[in-house]
């Protein structure tokens, strides 16, 4: 009888959780075109999100590119088919690995830094300051980290894709001797618009998850060392099981 | 000033970067090019009898060099074929109008592509000319259909030479095969 109260106490918490967060969206997004209007705020984020993310974003793109082109290629000439492997690593980058890679790396990244810094802004009341000068936090603080975020994601991803194609090419023509002109002209003849589609509408919606657990989280951490400690690790946990479930259910949407 | 000048700098070039990696994916992994980038061009249009799993974009080539790609495909109903509209690069603007077209497998099991064999008339196709000669798709299904049924009537023919071609026995595992094979078609 315990166990089962205990059960119902934390779904109930879980469901109240979750209507908190859909509530700080919706709140964000009012927000949202009144912070537009102080766009060196959220350039100063982009730079923040986006640019310092590009070493490890570019990095990581390059390796997983190699992997597909040695693996693909691995698989593909056992088929006598290896021509097809700018085929398969560029569906592979664009529709899957490269949204869903740079969404976790970018929620280990940028996500981490946005949640401890607003944690830590939290713990030591500068937002309470803020809100007695009678400057909206929401407005001058959290809107613009959550909008450079979702402006970065994006593009963070298409730059992760481009990079990955050209590892897998370095890998399967420069070193496996793949034929340059097929490589690129199979990879061309089947990918379609709709897949580079595809990985623009889930990096897009895998930027708005991101941001908003990473900026939640910060924004409601517990003002304790403890606390922003446990937001950032929340933030990371939270946004990769958000970006996996989310990955599965955009995916099969678009089949 | 100068700390805000650097930041400017770097969100200025990550954006570009971004943009130009859109651009590259849009424009360079996809077949499609920018309307406005391709180069000129003229379309053909050809009448086939099954185009199999020929799709737009899948390339038309002439002695194996990618002379354009298919842009459109559709279906008439007035005389039961396929029609499919092929845009050719405006370089290549010597076809003979007898000139034949015929749907090829890349590889064993790959995409499909047209091929056009010369003709050999002096005039050549203009814009919106149809090619008459065409041969359609090679469609692996009923080629093994084929070769299963003519199977099962040879193994059929061997033991009783009385029975006609007609239905094998039911006991015949090979022979369901082929039944299967004329129902999915």
């Amino acid at each position: 009888m315990n166990a089962l109260r205990e059960l119902w106490q934390s779904l109930t918490d879980s469901l109240e959780k979750l209507g908190s967060v859909i509530q700080f969206l919706l709140r964000l997004t009012v927000n949202s075109p009144r912070a537009l209007t102080r766009f060196d705020l959220i350039s100063q984020q982009i730079f923040n999100c986006g640019a310092l993310s590009l070493v490890i974003i570019m990095l990581s793109g390059l390796f997983v590119g190699m992997v597909l082109g040695l693996q693909g290629y691995d698989l593909l000439q056992r088929f006598g088919s290896e021509e097809a492997l700018g085929e398969a690593a560029a569906i592979g980058l664009v529709k899957e690995l490269g949204p869903v890679v740079t969404a976790l790396l970018f929620a280990g990244r940028a996500g981490t830094a946005l949640a401890s810094e607003l944690g830590l802004m939290r713990a030591t009341d500068q937002i309470s300051a803020m809100e007695m000068m009678a400057v909206d936090p929401i407005q001058r603080v959290v809107v613009p980290r959550f909008l450079g975020g979702v402006i970065a994601m994006p593009l963070l991803a298409a730059i992760f894709s481009v990079i990955g194609i050209y590892g897998a090419q370095l890998v399967g023509v420069q070193i496996m001797g793949v034929d340059a002109g097929s490589f690129w002209s199979q990879m061309r003849a089947s990918v379609t618009l709709a897949d580079v589609n595809e990985g623009i509408v889930k990096s897009l919606i895998f930027g708005v998850a991101c941001s908003l657990i990473a900026v939640y989280q910060g924004y409601y951490a517990t003002p304790t060392a403890e606390g922003v400690g446990r937001a950032t690790t929340y933030t990371v946990v939270t946004s990769a099981v958000v970006i996996l479930f989310l990955d599965y259910l955009i995916t099969a949407a678009f089949l | 000033m100068g700390k805000s000048r650097t930041l400017n700098l770097g969100t200025g070039t990550f954006v570009l970067l971004g943009f130009a990696a859109l651009f590259f994916l849009t424009t360079q992994t996809t077949s499609r090019g920018l309307p406005f980038m391709s180069p000129p061009h003229y379309d053909l249009t050809a009448k086939f009898d099954n185009v199999g799993d020929l799709k737009v974009g899948s390339p038309v080539s002439m002695s194996g060099v990618e002379i354009g790609r298919v842009t459109k495909i559709d279906f008439d109903e007035s005389d039961f074929k396929a029609v499919v509209v092929l845009r050719i690069n405006a370089k290549y603007s010597q076809i003979p109008t007898d000139s034949d077209a015929s749907i090829y497998t890349q590889g064993l099991l790959g995409g499909k592509f047209i091929g056009l064999t010369a003709g050999g008339a002096d005039t050549y196709l203009k814009d919106k000319d149809q090619i008459d000669f065409t041969q359609s798709a090679f469609v692996l299904e009923n080629l093994i259909g084929q070769v299963l049924a003519n199977f099962t009537k040879s193994k059929a023919d061997a033991p009783a030479a009385d029975a006609a071609p007609a239905p094998a026995p039911a006991d015949s595992k090979a022979a369901g095969k082929p039944k299967a094979a004329e129902k999915t078609k």
